[in-house]
């Protein structure tokens, strides 16, 4: 049987994230990937601090960081721009909402800053007027994210051992895993990070659906600068169960806009809800009325793994000594992903965790009993 | 040269400011087709691109129709009609604000 330090299950960015990070701390590591498509590809690849809970701030803050360390040495296909995000402020109450907003962050040591009505409207001509202001976090970006992450295994392979199989495992057992051809692979420690998949080789893993839709226009280079995401989208729209959509477009470096967001829980269906879109859309044009002007070319949908407190799954799995988890990114796993992988490499190596392990813990839910 | 009858009519077009006779019913992509270069835009690599799927699926054949992007293959030349090739070529940058 083939061996390895790590076998890691799933070749999407955390999958990839978590390798890198393995290979740096001197582990030989073994990557199978069943080609399923995740979240990664079907995702924005927003690089954004988020800060609904000290947890999602402290993972999401040290990721940009290792983002922004990452990007000098990326090559161009990943596409990483430093385009930040503005936070749209449409009433007074939003406008407080960035207000605390910018405490927060600022008070991490995030750069960010309020523009008022004239500056939002000089920053972004193609808003809509009236809007009350907005806040701008400077270091946030965009990278393309397939891309990154087969950018993160060449890197992994360029510095250390790194097997990459095109492979679905079947069973997980101790050391083992079978795959699907009866063959079977060992390693010291075996990662889990195949997203919404996981729960198959992992039962009880509280992982929920959560579908949404994109669209991406042609080419309109210079119609939008930044990031532009509704701070509504944290205030409200995608906090309940139902579904919801809510504004928030993205420039991409060719010109393209990429246009989200919906939130749709209870549903495996891969195609393209039309109601949903048109809501999703309709929402958009609120806020950038020339999109209707525009041409899309690509409507597609995707699945985040959601948690049910909306963090990560970071560290071992209490029932299973040698099977360690980084699954339940949701929206957020292009962000969060390095810092994943830092914050898992550590614990597998025994090092000191860059940040504090527990809210990631998996011994939060009481799923395992089963498992 | 024996023509029928639904052949006899023809619409002008104007393609990249070249005034072209085309069979009228033809699709824009037809009528592009049956003159070189038969291209219709260039990609983000600066690759030529052309019709390829014919029923509006893959928008390798958008151009600007009479100042907006549209589908080559999904529209219908019409007498007068304006059509540009390389819809938005010129690959972007997301400029960041300073």
């Amino acid at each position: 049987m083939q061996t390895t330090d790590v076998l890691v299950i799933g070749a999407g960015i955390v999958g990839a994230a978590c390798a890198h990070s393995l290979v740096q701390a001197g582990l030989s590591v073994r990557i199978i990937d069943a080609r399923l498509g995740g979240a990664t590809a079907a995702g924005m690849g927003h690089l954004v601090v988020m800060d609904d809970n000290p947890a999602e701030l402290a993972l999401s803050k040290s990721s940009l960081d290792l983002w922004h360390a990452l990007a000098p040495q990326m090559d161009a296909g990943c596409a990483f721009t430093a385009c930040g995000t503005l936070w749209l402020a449409a009433n007074e109450e939003e406008l407080l909402a960035a207000h605390a907003k910018r405490a927060t962050l600022q008070a991490q040591g995030v750069a960010c800053e309020m523009l008022d009505a004239v500056a939002l409207a000089r920053a972004e001509p193609a808003l809509r007027r009236g809007l009350a202001g907005a806040l701008k976090v400077n270091g946030d970006s965009v990278v393309y994210a397939p891309r990154a992450a087969q950018w993160l295994v060449a890197q992994a392979a360029a510095h250390g051992s790194v097997v990459f199989e095109q492979a679905e495992a079947a069973q997980i057992d101790g050391h083992t895993v079978t795959l699907r051809d009866g063959s079977q692979r060992s390693a010291g420690a075996i990662v889990l990070t195949s997203g919404i998949q996981a729960p198959q080789l992992c039962p009880g893993l509280p992982l929920r659906p959560k579908k949404g839709h994109l669209v991406i226009t042609d080419r309109y280079p210079g119609t939008v600068h930044h990031q532009l995401v509704e701070l509504g989208y944290i205030t409200s729209a995608h906090h309940s169960d139902g579904t919801s959509v809510a504004f928030n477009v993205q420039p991409r470096p060719t010109g393209q806009l990429l246009i989200g967001s919906s939130r749709e829980f209870d549903t495996t269906d891969p195609a393209v809800n039309n109601t949903v879109l048109a809501r999703m859309l309709q929402r958009a044009l609120t806020y950038l009325p020339g999109l209707a002007d525009l041409n899309a070319i690509r409507t597609w949908t995707g699945f985040r793994a959601a948690t049910p407190d909306s963090l990560p799954i970071i560290g071992p799995l209490p029932v299973h000594p040698h099977l360690w988890l980084a699954v339940g990114h949701e929206g957020l796993g292009v962000t969060t992903a390095p810092a994943t992988a830092q914050l898992l490499a550590a614990q597998i190596t025994g090092s000191t965790p860059p940040i504090d392990p527990m809210p990631y813990a998996a011994q939060r839910f009481d799923s395992w009993d089963v498992a | 040269m024996k023509r029928s009858a639904s052949h006899t009519q023809t619409v002008q077009i104007v393609v990249n400011g070249i005034p072209r006779q085309v069979p009228a019913g033809i699709s824009v992509a037809a009528a592009l087709a049956q003159q070189p270069p038969g291209t219709t835009r260039t990609s983000v690599a600066g690759e030529p691109r052309a019709p390829l799927c014919g029923m509006g699926v893959c928008h390798e054949c958008r151009v600007r129709i009479q100042g907006r992007i549209r589908l080559a293959c999904q529209t219908v030349c019409a007498e007068g009609m304006a059509i540009d090739t390389d819809a938005g070529t010129a690959p972007g940058i997301a400029t960041p604000c300073p």
